[in-house]
């Protein structure tokens, strides 16, 4: 393959030395880390670079680490795609569980409008600078985010549903 | 033609003499309900293909008067919900119910529409009679077509025996009052 994994950290490294760290080949995927501090910056290089030239994003999502320290309790995850060599990376940016913020990366891949928005949506990641960041899915009256780990798998208020027949605990978990 | 196979639907209880047929209003009105009920589907999955089924030409639903389906709410009578109904889907099912002229009827087809099904979640209805009255409830997950005839046919025969005063009785307005219908 023309573009190495090597290639790839030895040009970010140079470029942004501490921002980018953890680099390792996760099965078939070639992953590494990114101070979340410094995102856009990154992706728009990853994009822009005549080398690299990763410029499809495939994938934006959150996740929730609710046993991680509170500096470090969700993630956003870039899936980006490089179709001349055919070279899929993807990148984790940590942030505050607290408060969880990051920039939007809307101006660089449109497509990651309606992503931003499903992730704040089911996560209540707020992307600073996002053009309209309101829910895409879930009904607006909605006032949790359903997918941290800590929001009940089942409706607390369901009447319908005797939880004898189905062998589940009140609280529903 | 004499070798003509039409079925008739039979007459309601009366008096019958010389030349005429004395009955009561209830139910002439209602025989004629009941043999003419336009179908609105409001299908969102895989029951409103199983509906698809009951429609055409192997199940026909046309013999019990129902082949004109109505997609405009306000020329139908009998609103079909069929498949999951997401919270965020229950208010336009909700319009839709409220574009309907009296009389009207509802049968929810499937698990889902009928309870919510598997879908014990935080974004599915659990069960449409949350937002909208429901007459008849069909069961399964899908119901096979056989299912849906037979929930028409019970519609049918509520339809029969509905008093044509229902629709102003008081109850019927406490009704869609606890459903905040006007």
């Amino acid at each position: 393959m023309a573009l190495e994994n090597t290639a790839i950290q030895e040009k970010l490294a140079a470029t942004f030395a501490e921002d980018v760290f953890n680099f390792q080949q996760e099965r078939d995927i070639f992953s590494f880390e990114m101070n979340a501090n410094n995102n856009t910056a990154i992706i728009l290089f990853l994009k822009n670079d005549s080398e690299l030239r990763f410029h499809f994003l495939t994938d934006l999502c959150g996740i929730h680490y609710p046993e991680n320290p509170i500096e470090k309790q969700f993630a956003v995850v870039y899936h980006m795609h490089n179709w001349y060599e055919n070279k899929r990376i993807r990148i984790k940016a940590f942030i505050n569980g607290s408060t969880p913020e990051i920039k939007t990366i809307s101006n660089i891949f449109l497509t990651s409008n309606w992503m931003e928005r499903e992730t704040y949506d089911f996560f209540g990641v707020n992307f600073i600078g996002h053009p309209q960041l309101k829910r895409i899915l879930n009904m607006d009256e909605m006032i949790s985010f359903p997918m941290r780990k800590e929001f009940p798998m089942e409706d607390g208020g369901r009447t319908d549903k005797d939880d004898r027949f189905f062998g589940r605990t009140i609280d529903n978990c | 033609m004499s070798d003509s196979n039409v079925n008739m639907v039979a007459p309601p209880e009366g008096v019958v003499g010389e030349g005429f047929f004395a009955t009561k209003l209830n139910d002439v009105v209602g025989l004629a309900r009941a043999n003419s009920l336009w179908p609105l589907p409001f299908a969102t999955s895989c029951c409103g293909i199983e509906f698809m089924a009951t429609m055409a030409s192997h199940y026909d639903l046309a013999r019990f008067g129902s082949e004109r389906v109505s997609f405009s709410p306000r020329q139908a009578d009998m609103l079909m919900v069929m498949g999951t109904i997401s919270k965020k889907m229950a208010p336009i099912l909700r319009q839709v119910y409220e574009q309907m002229s009296e009389p009207r009827w509802v049968i929810a087809v499937g698990a889902c529409a009928s309870s919510g099904g598997i879908f014990d979640t935080y974004s599915v209805l659990q069960g449409i009679d949350k937002v909208i009255p429901v007459d008849v409830y069909v069961p399964g997950c899908p119901p096979r077509p056989e299912q849906i005839v037979d929930g028409v046919m019970k519609l049918q025969e509520l339809v029969k025996t509905e008093s044509v005063r229902r629709r102003s009785s008081p109850e019927y307005q406490e009704l869609l009052a606890s459903y905040n219908i006007k």
